[in-house]
């Protein structure tokens, strides 16, 4: 029997001796239902949810496209401290090294390094997990702190696995070459998540999540641009300008299915809208297939759109023309296309004292960015008329993982 | 005026009951000897957090969507 399980199914290999007796204990007794009721939110039953893993990531990550290099890597370490707690810790970094679209045509290119840093602890009692963790990111120019809680309940004969989480992040925007430049946002979020096992071969999950962002949002070196008769090519910039508050509601459905010959698929279909005016859609298809004990291969599609925020424009009529204004081509209108690939070696060390096992991992994902109203002013032409821009990208991750 | 306290707290009993009764004839339906299947690593929507979690924040950062990543953390806000 394979020593790595998931958590939703590990809870009902393992059922709770309470489940026994209650049927017969409550049943066609509204006192005695409701007493339960409470009882099981606040008792759980009995070793039906399970801890992380003890495990240890080594990742080297790499996302290369649009005159952007980002490169580092990223370690992440679990260990269980007996069998109710679990403690982490991740160690990350981002090696950037940017002459994207937005830099080289209102700015200079740029190198940086950004290091974020976080902890975790995992509380298991019964059939509840609560999870706190706390990260913080900084770059010369940019730090966030974030907090992050996190409970989730099995129940219904460890069919049913529902969280809840909470998140409250705290940024400070600097600017390079303005000491005195320091702005400030609040972030929280609100998270709601249901898995639930549907047959012997299936599985469906469901997420819910409301981000409000508060302070400054803009990028603070990214400009808009205008008609201008005087300026070069008939256009000019001036600074973006955001609102200073956002909120955000995304909602998920993802659902696994065995295939009757040792494989499995995965289709995650999200929707997305915002106080912004961007409405967005994504869906991602995937196939995992082993190949005996040791290997296993994947394989994606993902397709993602959006619509512009209400206040974005490729090229405004004149200056100062309203009030918000933003020419991110994350705020435009834009598809992406992802194709990926991936192969895991695995191998069982049965005859080691302190290792279970150890996987290694790579996966290389190829997005191609397709913008409808964003363009490439790279291109020499009349104010309005450039190509529409697009770029491709490929993302490489490439990890050992170390079971203990 | 007062809150109707009495008669919320009848109709929340009474609605309560229906709702456990109707779950109480409800029971799993997959046993745990029938679960074989779900506990086979291939069926683990995230095999790897640390590399999943580097992919959501590709998207982030690239995106205007965000959110209901599925996993537990939160992002660090850093786009």
């Amino acid at each position: 029997m394979r020593k790595e399980v998931p958590e939703v199914v590990v809870a009902v290999i393992s059922p709770s001796k309470h489940e026994n007796n209650w049927d017969t204990k409550f049943q066609g007794n509204v006192t005695g239902w409701f007493a339960t009721l409470i009882l099981f939110w606040v008792s759980g039953f009995v070793n039906a949810a399970v801890l992380p893993e003890d495990r240890t990531d080594a990742l080297y990550h790499s996302f290369e496209g649009g005159g952007v290099k980002i490169q580092g890597p990223s370690i992440l370490v679990r260990k269980s401290i007996k069998d109710t707690v679990s403690v982490s810790a991740n160690y990350y970094i981002d090696n950037v090294s940017s002459a994207s679209i937005d830099v080289v045509t209102t700015a200079s290119a740029y190198t940086e390094r950004r290091v974020e840093k976080s902890v975790g602890i995992d509380y298991l009692r019964d059939k509840t997990i609560m999870s706190l963790s706390y990260a913080q990111s900084d770059e010369n120019d940019f730090a966030a702190r974030s907090a992050h809680f996190n409970v989730s309940q099995d129940f219904f004969g460890d069919l049913t696995t529902l969280s809840l989480g909470y998140s409250q992040g705290w940024d400070t925007v600097g600017k390079r070459g303005e000491p005195d430049f320091a702005e400030e946002t609040n972030r929280r979020h609100l998270r709601l998540g249901l898995s639930q096992i549907l047959t012997k071969d299936s599985i469906l999950g469901a997420s819910f999540e409301t981000i409000t962002d508060e302070g400054f949002l803009n990028n603070p070196y990214r400009s808009v641009r205008y008609r201008d008769p005087g300026g070069q090519n008939g256009y000019s910039f001036q600074p973006e300008f955001y609102p200073s508050t956002r909120t955000s509601d995304a909602f998920a459905v993802r659902g696994m299915y065995y295939l009757p010959y040792r494989a499995s698929v995965k289709l995650e279909l999200k929707t997305f809208t915002d106080t912004w005016g961007i409405e967005a859609d994504t869906a991602e298809i995937a196939y995992v297939h082993p190949y005996g004990d040791e290997w296993i291969f994947d394989a994606k599609i993902r397709s993602y759109s959006q619509n512009n925020a209400d206040f974005y424009s490729d090229l405004f009529d004149r200056i100062d023309q309203q009030n918000f204004r933003a020419r991110d081509k994350e705020m435009s209108t834009f598809t992406s296309q992802t194709i990926g690939l991936g192969v895991s070696y695995e191998k069982e060390l049965p005859d080691w004292e302190t290792l279970n096992k150890f996987v290694v991992h790579l996966s290389v994902d190829h997005i191609r960015f397709d913008f409808d109203n964003f363009r490439d002013l790279t291109v020499d032409a009349p104010a309005g008329t450039e190509p529409l821009y697009s770029f491709s990208a490929n993302v490489i991750r490439f990890y050992v993982s170390i079971f203990y | 005026m007062n809150f109707p306290f009495k008669k919320f707290f009848r109709v929340a009993l009474v609605a309560g009951g229906f709702i456990l009764t109707g779950c109480s004839s409800l029971e799993p339906w997959v046993k745990p000897y029938e679960r074989q299947n779900l506990a086979d690593p291939i069926m683990a929507f995230s095999r790897a957090p640390a590399s999943d979690n580097y992919l959501h924040h590709v998207h982030q950062a690239r995106e205007g969507a965000r959110g209901a990543e599925g996993s537990a953390g939160g992002g660090c806000g850093c786009n």
